[in-house]
C-alpha cells in the first residue's frame, strides 16, 4: 500500500509540475479530475476476486451475480467520485501578509454551482488538508494554513482537491495552481536594539540613543517592543503588560538606515533588524523614513506607510511581483 | 490519514445492521450455540459506545475467538468443510465487529459480510436468498458509504446506497452474460458440499421408495420439441436390479459404450432434460435413449450413465425412442443372471410359479398367466403396506395383500424367476406433469416408481408394470389419483387445492426459469444464448471483446449520467439573464456589445425611479464576474436584489 502511495505521488509529481498558476476561477472539467483505486479499493478487488474464484469452483450462480454486482457498484463509484469534483470552481480569495515563520493564511472560494450536495472532500496542499463539505450551490471560503519560511512572495502552489466518496475505493482529485501569493515579510529580529533616533554620524560612531528619553504614555504591551520597555512596576502591581512610550526629542526625524547598520550583519540579518525597527517605529506613532540601497521611503507614519516599508524589505533583492 | 481516528455513530450503526442482516440468512443452518453467541457478541457491540479504545481486553478476544473455534471443531468433528468454513466465518465477523474501532476494521468487516454472503450461496440460491444477500449487501455499501459521508441523514444515506446498487445492476448483468465462464470445480471440493441431495438410492428394499413418495421435491424437468409422450410411455428409467438376496434389490454387472445396441424406431421424442443434483451418475432419460449424448454412455442395461456425478443442475438434450425393441440378443451371462433367486425362500410363491410353468409353456404364456393371477388377486396399493417378514414375497402376495410399487415390481420378478423367465426390477420415475406456464414436463420425487421387465425371445427386454394391475391410475393419472381415499399425500398432489396448484405452477415455471438462466448459466449455456443473439462459435477473445464493449458503452451512460446537470447555466448567468429580461419586457434590451456598467446607466436613465437599485446591480454584477475575488454569499445577494427590483 505504501508503494502505491509513492507511485500515485510521483505519478501526481509528473503529471503535475507546477507551471504558472492559472487564470480564475479553476473550474473542474473532466480533462483534469483523476482517479484511481485507493489501497482499500485493492483490497476490495482482491477480495472480489477470491469469491469469483470461489464462486467459479463450487458452481455458484449467485455467487458470480454478487461478485459481477459489487464490481459494478466499485465502477459506479468511480463515477461518482468523479462528479462529486466535476464542475466546482476554486477562486483565489485573500492571503494576509506575515513574518517569515508564522503561518501563511490562503484563503480560497470553492464554488459548487450544482443542485447536489457534495460531501467528503478534502482539499489541501501536500503539507495540511482540511475536510470539506458543499451544500447545493454553496460557497465557501476554505483556509489553508502553510507555514512560511523565507521572506518574500510566497505561492500556494499546487492544491490538491480530493475525495474517495462514495465508497472510499476510488480516490479523484484534482491537481490545482490557484493565481494566490502571500507577502511575507523578514522575520523581525528578536531582542532588536532600539530605534536609532536623531541624525546618523558619520563615520562608525556608535549611533545616539533616542526616543527614550522622555516618558509619553503606556500603551499595551506586543511582542516585539524590548522588554526594557516594560513597564514593570504596573505589571508587579498586578496590571497588564504595558509598555512605555517615549516621545522623541525632535519628533519625525527617525531614520532606518540599511547604510547605518554594523558592517557585520549580512542581508537578512539587516532586513530582520530593520523589520523590527519599523515594527517598533509605527508601534511608538512616531513618523520614519526607511533607507535602503533601492531607494528611500517616508518620511511617513500609519499602517499604509509600515506596509510599505515591511513590504519594501519583504520584497528587498526580489522582483516586485508575485511571479513573472 | 483518516485510517485509524475514532468513530461516528453512523458507520458503526450500519455495520451492525449488516451484519445481521447477513447472519440472519445464515440462522437456519449455523449451530443453535454460535448463533447465540453471534447474537450476545453484537448485543454487546450494540450496547457500546463507539470509541477508540477496543471494548474488551484484546487477551479476552482472542480467548473467545479460540473458544468458538474449539466449539466449531466440537460441533463438526473437522474444520474443513463447508459447514464449519461459514461457522467459523461468522463467528469471526462478530467478533471482528466486536473489536472495530477504526475505519480499517470497519472496510474489513464488510469484506468479511460480503464471504458470508457468499456463504450463503452453497445452501440455497432462491429467489428469496438472492433478495436477502441484495439486503445485506445495500447494508454494507451505506456502511462504506458513511465512513466518508458522515453528515447526510438516514434517508439520502439509503438512497445513495440504492443508487449505487441499480447503477451496478446492468455492468452485473452484463459480466454475468459476457465473462468467460469456465466450469468448476478448479480443485476439490471437500466432502460436504453437496450435501442433502435426495433421490433414489441404487439399491431397493421395501420403503425405499416409498419414502420418497411424500417429498414434492422436483426430480427434473423435461422439456420436449413437439407434444411429449402420452402417460402410459412416461418411464423415465433409473438403476436397473438384477442380484435379489431375499430382501433388497441391487443392480448387476453391466458394460458401457457410447451407442445403444438396440436401433431407434418411431416416434422418437427429443426433449431436454434439467437434473435436479443427485450425487449419482445416472441420467434417468426417459425410456429407451438413443443417439450419442455428449458426456454421457450407455450401459449394457439401457441407461445413460453421466461421466460424472450430478452435482449441480445439469442440463442434456436427449432423444427417446419408446417402442424400441430392446436386449434382442442379450448376452446368456445377464439372462443367467435374470433367472437366479436366493435359495429356499417363499416358498407358496415358487409354488405358484411352478403351476405356471408345469405344462412347459412358453414364457409368454407364462407372464399371461402371472399378469391374470396378479389382476385377479385384489392387491392394494397403498402407501403404508404393513411390515413383513423373511418370506416378503410370500407375505404381499398371499397374506397381506397390500403394497407399494416396490413390493409390486418385487415380487412379480421373484414370481417370473421362479418359473424361469429371465427379468429384472428397473427403478425410475413414471409420469410427471405437465407446466401449463411454461410447458415443460415436471417429475417429483413423488413420482419415483419401480416397475419389471421380462425378456421374451424375439421380443427382447419387455416392460411390464405390475403395479398398474392394481392401480391403472397410477401410470395414467398419478399417484393422488391412484390411491385409497385417507391416504397421505404431499400436500400439493390433493386435488381439491387446484387454485393452489396454479400458484405452484407459475412459481415453479419461474424458478425454472431461474434454474436455468441463473443458476445453471454454464460455458454451454453462454454459447447458447449468445448464438440466439447473433454470435455463433464465440471464442473467449471475442467474449472478453465484448464484455469490454459493454462495459464502455455502460460507461458512457454513467459519464452522461454525471455530465447531466452540466448544461444549467451558472448562478451568475442566470441571475444577470434574469434581471435582462426584467428590463427587456420593459423595452431596455440589452445590446450584444454593451457592457454591464453601461447597460446599467441606461437602464437607470429610462427608470429614474429605480436608478439606485438598477445602478448598484449592474455594479455588483461586473465586480462578480469580472473582479478577481468575492464574498462567499455575494452571487445570491445579487439574486435576491434582482428579484426584489420592481420597474414602474
Amino acid at each position: 500500500m505504501r508503494r502505491l502511495a509513492t507511485l500515485r505521488h510521483r505519478l501526481s509529481q509528473w503529471l503535475l509540475r507546477a507551471g504558472p498558476p492559472e487564470p480564475s476561477p479553476i473550474v473542474l472539467g473532466q480533462s483534469r479530475i483523476f482517479v484511481l483505486p485507493t489501497g482499500a479499493g485493492v483490497g476490495f478487488a482482491g477480495a472480489l476476486l477470491v469469491m469469483l474464484i470461489a464462486s467459479i469452483n463450487y458452481n455458484l450462480g449467485l455467487g458470480f451475480a454478487l461478485v459481477f454486482l459489487l464490481a459494478g457498484v466499485a465502477v459506479a463509484s468511480m463515477v461518482h467520485a468523479f462528479r462529486n469534483l466535476l464542475d466546482l470552481s476554486v477562486r483565489p480569495g485573500r492571503a494576509a501578509a506575515v513574518f517569515a515563520g508564522e503561518t501563511a493564511q490562503f484563503h480560497l472560494l470553492v464554488d459548487n454551482a450544482r443542485r447536489f450536495r457534495r460531501p467528503a472532500l478534502k482539499i489541501g496542499t501536500p503539507r495540511a488538508d482540511t475536510p470539506l463539505e458543499l451544500a447545493a450551490d454553496e460557497t465557501r471560503d476554505v483556509l489553508l494554513a502553510v507555514p512560511s519560511e523565507q521572506r518574500g512572495w510566497m505561492r500556494l502552489g499546487r492544491v490538491v482537491l480530493e475525495t474517495s466518496y462514495p465508497l472510499g475505493l476510488i480516490r479523484a482529485w484534482c491537481v490545482l495552481l490557484p493565481d494566490l501569493d502571500c507577502l511575507v515579510y523578514p522575520a523581525p529580529e528578536r531582542d532588536a536594539p532600539p530605534l536609532p533616533r536623531g541624525v546618523q554620524s558619520d563615520s562608525g560612531e556608535r549611533l545616539r540613543r533616542a526616543g527614550d528619553e522622555d516618558f509619553a504614555g503606556l500603551r499595551r504591551h506586543r511582542l516585539t517592543d524590548s522588554p526594557r520597555h516594560v513597564a514593570w512596576k504596573a505589571v508587579a502591581r498586578g496590571g497588564p503588560m504595558l509598555t512605555k512610550e517615549f516621545a522623541g526629542a525632535e519628533g519625525g526625524d527617525v531614520t532606518l538606515d540599511w547604510n547605518a547598520l554594523p558592517e557585520d550583519l549580512d542581508v537578512e540579518a539587516r532586513l530582520s533588524r530593520l523589520t523590527a525597527w519599523v515594527i517598533a517605529a509605527a508601534a511608538a506613532a512616531v513618523s520614519f523614513s526607511l533607507r535602503l540601497p533601492g531607494g528611500r521611503y517616508g518620511p511617513d507614519s500609519g499602517p499604509a506607510h509600515e506596509e510599505a516599508c515591511l513590504k519594501r524589505l519583504a520584497l528587498f533583492g526580489l522582483p516586485d511581483a508575485p511571479h513573472g | 490519514m483518516d485510517r485509524f481516528l475514532p468513530l461516528d455513530y453512523a458507520p458503526a450503526r450500519w455495520l451492525l445492521a449488516a451484519t445481521a442482516a447477513t447472519l440472519a440468512a445464515h440462522a437456519i443452518h449455523l449451530p443453535p450455540w454460535l448463533l447465540a453467541i453471534c447474537s450476545l457478541l453484537l448485543a454487546w457491540r450494540s450496547q457500546l459506545p463507539w470509541q477508540t479504545r477496543a471494548p474488551g481486553h484484546r487477551v479476552a478476544i482472542l480467548l473467545l475467538a479460540v473458544a468458538t473455534a474449539g466449539g466449531v471443531r466440537l460441533h463438526f468433528g473437522h474444520f474443513f468443510g463447508r459447514d464449519p468454513g461459514v461457522a467459523l466465518l461468522a463467528a469471526l465477523l462478530c467478533l471482528k465487529v466486536l473489536e472495530s474501532r477504526s475505519s480499517r476494521d470497519i472496510r474489513a468487516c464488510v469484506l468479511l459480510s460480503f464471504f458470508l454472503q457468499l456463504g450463503l450461496f452453497f445452501y440455497s440460491q432462491t429467489p428469496a436468498i438472492a433478495a436477502l444477500a441484495l439486503v445485506g449487501s445495500l447494508f454494507a455499501i451505506v456502511t462504506l458509504t458513511s465512513l466518508h459521508d458522515t453528515t447526510a441523514p438516514l434517508g439520502p444515506r439509503l438512497r445513495t446506497g440504492a443508487l449505487l446498487l441499480a447503477q451496478g445492476l446492468p455492468f452485473m448483468i452484463a459480466l454475468f452474460v459476457l465473462f468467460p465462464r469456465v466450469q468448476g470445480p478448479l480443485w476439490g471440493l471437500p466432502a460436504d458440499a453437496h450435501g442433502g441431495l435426495s433421490g433414489l438410492s441404487d439399491s431397493m428394499s421395501p420403503g425405499s421408495i416409498s419414502h420418497l413418495s411424500l417429498s414434492d421435491e422436483i426430480a427434473f424437468r423435461a422439456a420436449f420439441r413437439g407434444a411429449p409422450p402420452p402417460p402410459a410411455d412416461r418411464y423415465w428409467r433409473g438403476p436397473v436390479l438384477t442380484t435379489f438376496d431375499g430382501r433388497t434389490w441391487r443392480p448387476g454387472s453391466y458394460t458401457v459404450a457410447p451407442l445403444p445396441t438396440y436401433r431407434a424406431t418411431r416416434p422418437t421424442y427429443d426433449y431436454r432434460l434439467t437434473l435436479e443434483p443427485h450425487g449419482q451418475n445416472w441420467l434417468l432419460a426417459l425410456d429407451y435413449p438413443a443417439g450419442i449424448v455428449r458426456g454421457a454412455r450407455y450401459t449394457s442395461d439401457h441407461r445413460l450413465l453421466a461421466d460424472a456425478p450430478i452435482r449441480s443442475r445439469s442440463r442434456f438434450d436427449l432423444v427417446a425412442t419408446p417402442s424400441a425393441r430392446i436386449g434382442l440378443d442379450e448376452d446368456p451371462d445377464v439372462l443367467a443372471a435374470a433367472r437366479r433367486l436366493p435359495a429356499a425362500s417363499n416358498p407358496r410363491t415358487r409354488a405358484l410359479a411352478r403351476d405356471f410353468a408345469a405344462d412347459g409353456a412358453s414364457h409368454a404364456v407364462i407372464l399371461e398367466r402371472a399378469l391374470a393371477h396378479l389382476r385377479a388377486s385384489r392387491l392394494i396399493y397403498t402407501l403404508n403396506p404393513p411390515g413383513l417378514g423373511a418370506d416378503s414375497v410370500d407375505e404381499f402376495l398371499f397374506d397381506t395383500r397390500r403394497g407399494f410399487c416396490e413390493h409390486f415390481s418385487s415380487a412379480f420378478v421373484f414370481l417370473m424367476r421362479a418359473a424361469d423367465v429371465p427379468s429384472r426390477v428397473v427403478t425410475g420415475y413414471q409420469g410427471g406433469e405437465i407446466n401449463p406456464v411454461d410447458g415443460s414436463l415436471v417429475v417429483r420425487q413423488s413420482d419415483a416408481h419401480a416397475w419389471a421387465e421380462v425378456w421374451l425371445a424375439g421380443r427382447g427386454w419387455a416392460r411390464v408394470d405390475p403395479t398398474a394391475l392394481a392401480a391403472p391410475r397410477r401410470i395414467e393419472a398419478g399417484l393422488a389419483a391412484a390411491l385409497p381415499e385417507g391416504e397421505p399425500l404431499p400436500f400439493m398432489r390433493r386435488t381439491q387445492f387446484a387454485w393452489l396448484l396454479a400458484v405452484r405452477n407459475q412459481w415453479e415455471a419461474a424458478s425454472h426459469a431461474w434454474n436455468q438462466w441463473v443458476l445453471g448459466y454454464n460455458p454451454d449455456r453462454q454459447r447458447e444464448l449468445l448464438a440466439r443473439l447473433g454470435f455463433p462459435r464465440i471464442d473467449w477473445q471475442a467474449l472478453i471483446i465484448l464484455l469490454g464493449a459493454a462495459g464502455a458503452g455502460l460507461m458512457l451512460l454513467l459519464f452522461a449520467w454525471a455530465f447531466r446537470q452540466r448544461k444549467d447555466a451558472d448562478r451568475l448567468d442566470r441571475a444577470w439573464s434574469a434581471f435582462c429580461g426584467k428590463l427587456a419586457k420593459r423595452g431596455v434590451a440589452r445590446q450584444s456589445w454593451e457592457g454591464p456598467v453601461d447597460y446599467g446607466m441606461r437602464a437607470a436613465t429610462a427608470f429614474p425611479a429605480e436608478a439606485a437599485d438598477l445602478h448598484a446591480i449592474a455594479a455588483s454584477y461586473a465586480r462578480l464576474r469580472y473582479g478577481p475575488l468575492a464574498q462567499p454569499g455575494a452571487v445570491q445577494e445579487l439574486s435576491r436584489q434582482i428579484r426584489r427590483l420592481k420597474l414602474q
